[in-house]
């Protein structure tokens, strides 16, 4: 063929740019394992959040005022008198505390299937960075509408860095830039949120994806799809990134934007713990509030620092808790990485953590009382065993023989066809007909009916079962 | 590349220089960059003291006023409050204030110039929040131990009407007392410190 201008054009721009081999090696000839389920879709999601963080956040910019007088009265602004800019200030709120629920379940799932073990340590290293670094912009964040949970929210986490000996009160003194949290503290945390950190987080996501496409993705089996290959060098249960997961994403993207758009259009608030009651008050320094409580996703970690009485140790405590994550790839001794191959001894261990750390977050949304504090003090102690106490118990674990090659999953027409069969037979079982006769009309009409009743004896049958279902997947 | 007659301790030599050259500017850079983050010379003035006049306070009154941007509060102690406090000492962590800070005039159990005025920094010594006024003896939120005192709602450090700090609890201090001063009878300078008495 006959090249035509167009693509001589194309070609003068490939000579010099190289955008095709790029798309290939991380798109098109980027073999991913065929096997992803539902907990594969949180990476990409994150990146969706990002990208409508940085797109609201400068738009933001264009009616936020970061100065102590006026800021409160540029949110109120942004959200009364500019044209959408409800929409695009809620947009920002709600992707904050989606982001964190989009990367906790992200993580959650590397605990799931072992993503952080050998060879994809750095992968996690990168990856807990940008946890980091994303707390940090979201408490930056957070200062910003200059309400009284801002406010004082800043005060308390300021102060953390006063509990460190000798240098503490310099160094919080240099955060802050004046004596209290005052218009110099607002206008640098604006410069952090807006310019500083949002750099490094993208910084941070390309080495987090650079390192990923390096040693290729894990799985839910947890083997390495690269060990077995076919002639032509492809790994045999690898499919390519694009079409197939570029698309199976977007029908994640649309769920996701499902629920997003729920939460921005019917409950933006979500009861006061995406945006807390207490941060539509102007910040007053006099006065903090009778209840304060960081957002949602920083209770847990909130929860461990109220839990231990000493200020130091609290706040060692509270760092720790982050800290030990870091080391996760090396407290975990056991060589199986998928739960699907894993012993009893880890299920259960890592079961009481999620269980500790949801309530720890719980707590953290709570005012103090002895009771809350003992219940802390527990779940704190769970919170540090489990990562504690890994080097041991993964050492014992009885684990099951890992299949060289990826195992097929049951689709989900396959399981709603199956759980269609059973039902009739389940239903039958926890209910019962009961008489029931009419008392009304006349008695030569008097008939007989049958009424479905809920049966408690078949029930507790089916709920036993379930139970011991459930402990049967836990060993 | 012919490496042949290269002086190669010599180019060890050059590069180590210049790297030490390089890092000695870099830090001299630094210092800029860094100390422009510090309290600029217009936070650091904005300290000027405060005058409080206490002739309208009522007994067991407590009125807030901003001193550095801070809160400082001025309570009027009743006699049974004073008489309280001298009954905590087992329970408090540091009840002759040897850790805490207060101007040598403020160092004594009730922690103030004269027994029933008090005044102190509304901030708690944890983490900074201001602890609320409970002076209520055994609420039923806070229970039989509570003789009246301060209570942070952040992270439920307990004070007494002295702002001495209790037992296990995560403030590790007293309430730090301001330097303030009597300007006559029923009026207090908060910032500027009390002349020692003269023997």
């Amino acid at each position: 063929m006959k090249p035509t201008r167009l693509s001589e054009c194309g070609n003068w721009v490939l000579d010099r740019f190289p955008v095709t081999k790029f798309w290939n090696d991380h798109m098109t000839h980027y073999y991913a394992p065929k096997n992803f389920n539902i907990w594969y879709f949180f990476g990409s999601l994150a990146l969706l959040v990002l990208v409508n963080q940085i797109i609201t956040g400068i738009l933001l910019t264009m009616n936020y005022k970061p100065d102590a007088k006026l800021a409160f009265d540029s949110v109120e602004y942004i959200m009364r008198d500019v044209p959408w800019g409800w929409l695009v200030r809620y947009m920002h709120s709600t992707g904050a505390s989606a982001f964190f629920i989009v990367i906790y379940l992200h993580m959650f799932r590397a605990l799931l299937y072992g993503s952080f073990k050998h060879p994809r340590e750095l992968i996690w290293i990168f990856g807990m960075l940008l946890f980091v670094a994303l707390m940090a912009e979201a408490f930056m964040g957070y200062l910003l509408p200059w309400g009284q949970m801002s406010f004082w929210g800043a005060q308390v986490i300021i102060s953390l860095f006063s509990a460190i000996p000798v240098i503490g009160d310099d160094l919080s003194l240099w955060i802050r830039g004046d004596y209290v949290i005052a218009d110099a503290t607002l206008n640098r945390f604006f410069a952090f949120h807006v310019i500083a950190v949002p750099l490094v987080l993208v910084m941070l996501v390309f080495m987090h994806l650079v390192a990923l496409h390096e040693v290729g993705s894990n799985n839910p089996d947890g083997i390495e799809i690269k060990a077995s290959k076919d002639p032509w060098g492809h790994p045999v249960d690898g499919i390519p990134f694009h079409p197939y997961y570029t698309v199976k994403d977007l029908v994640g993207v649309g769920v996701f934007l499902l629920f997003f758009a729920t939460v921005i259009f019917y409950m933006p608030e979500v009861g006061g713990y995406f945006l807390e009651h207490a941060n539509f008050i102007p910040a007053d320094p006099m006065k903090t509030p009778e209840h304060i409580a960081p957002v949602w996703y920083f209770t847990p970690f909130y929860s461990i620092l109220r839990a231990i009485p000493d200020k130091f140790a609290g706040v060692i405590g509270m760092g720790g808790s982050i800290v030990v994550l870091f080391l996760i790839p090396w407290l975990d001794r056991c060589k199986v990485k998928s739960i699907r191959y894993r012993g009893g001894i880890f299920k259960k261990a890592l079961f009481l953590f999620v269980v500790s750390f949801l309530a720890l977050g719980y707590l953290g949304t709570q005012p103090v009382t002895p009771l809350a504090t003992t219940m802390a003090r527990l779940f704190t102690t769970i919170y540090f065993g489990f990562f504690l106490l890994m080097p041991i118990f993964t050492r014992w674990e009885k684990t099951k023989p890992v299949p060289r090659r990826l195992t097929k999953d049951h689709s989900l027409e396959e399981q709603l066809h199956a759980l269609e069969e059973q039902l009739p037979a389940l239903i039958e079982e926890i209910t019962e007909l009961k008489p029931v006769s009419t008392e009304i009309g006349h008695p030569a009409f008097k008939s007989t009916f049958f009424n479905r009743r809920p049966n408690p004896k078949g029930i507790a049958h089916v709920i036993s079962r379930l139970a011991i279902k459930l402990k049967g997947s836990l060993d | 590349m012919n490496n042949k007659g290269v002086d190669k301790s010599k180019r060890q030599f050059l590069t180590s220089a210049l790297t030490v050259v390089g890092a000695v500017g870099s830090g001299y850079l630094a210092v800029p960059f860094l100390a422009q983050m510090q309290p600029s010379v217009k936070a650091m003035a904005a300290g000027a003291p405060v005058e409080v006049d206490i002739s309208k306070m009522e007994v067991g009154q407590l009125i807030r006023v901003a001193w550095r941007g801070k809160p400082v509060w001025v309570l009027n102690r009743t006699p049974e409050v004073i008489q309280t406090l001298k009954t905590l000492d087992a329970e408090l962590r540091d009840p002759l204030s040897n850790d805490s800070e207060q101007p040598a005039s403020s160092k004594n159990p009730v922690r103030s110039l004269k027994p029933e005025i008090f005044v102190a920094v509304g901030l708690c010594t944890h983490l900074g929040c201001s602890p609320t006024f409970r002076p209520e003896v055994a609420p039923v939120d806070l229970g039989e131990k509570w003789k009246g005192g301060f209570f942070c709602p952040c992270h439920g450090s307990w004070f007494d009407l002295a702002g001495r700090v209790y037992r296990g609890v995560p403030a590790p201090t007293n309430l730090e007392i301001p330097p303030y001063r009597y300007a006559s009878e029923t009026r207090i300078i908060i910032g500027e410190a009390a002349e020692e008495k003269n023997a």
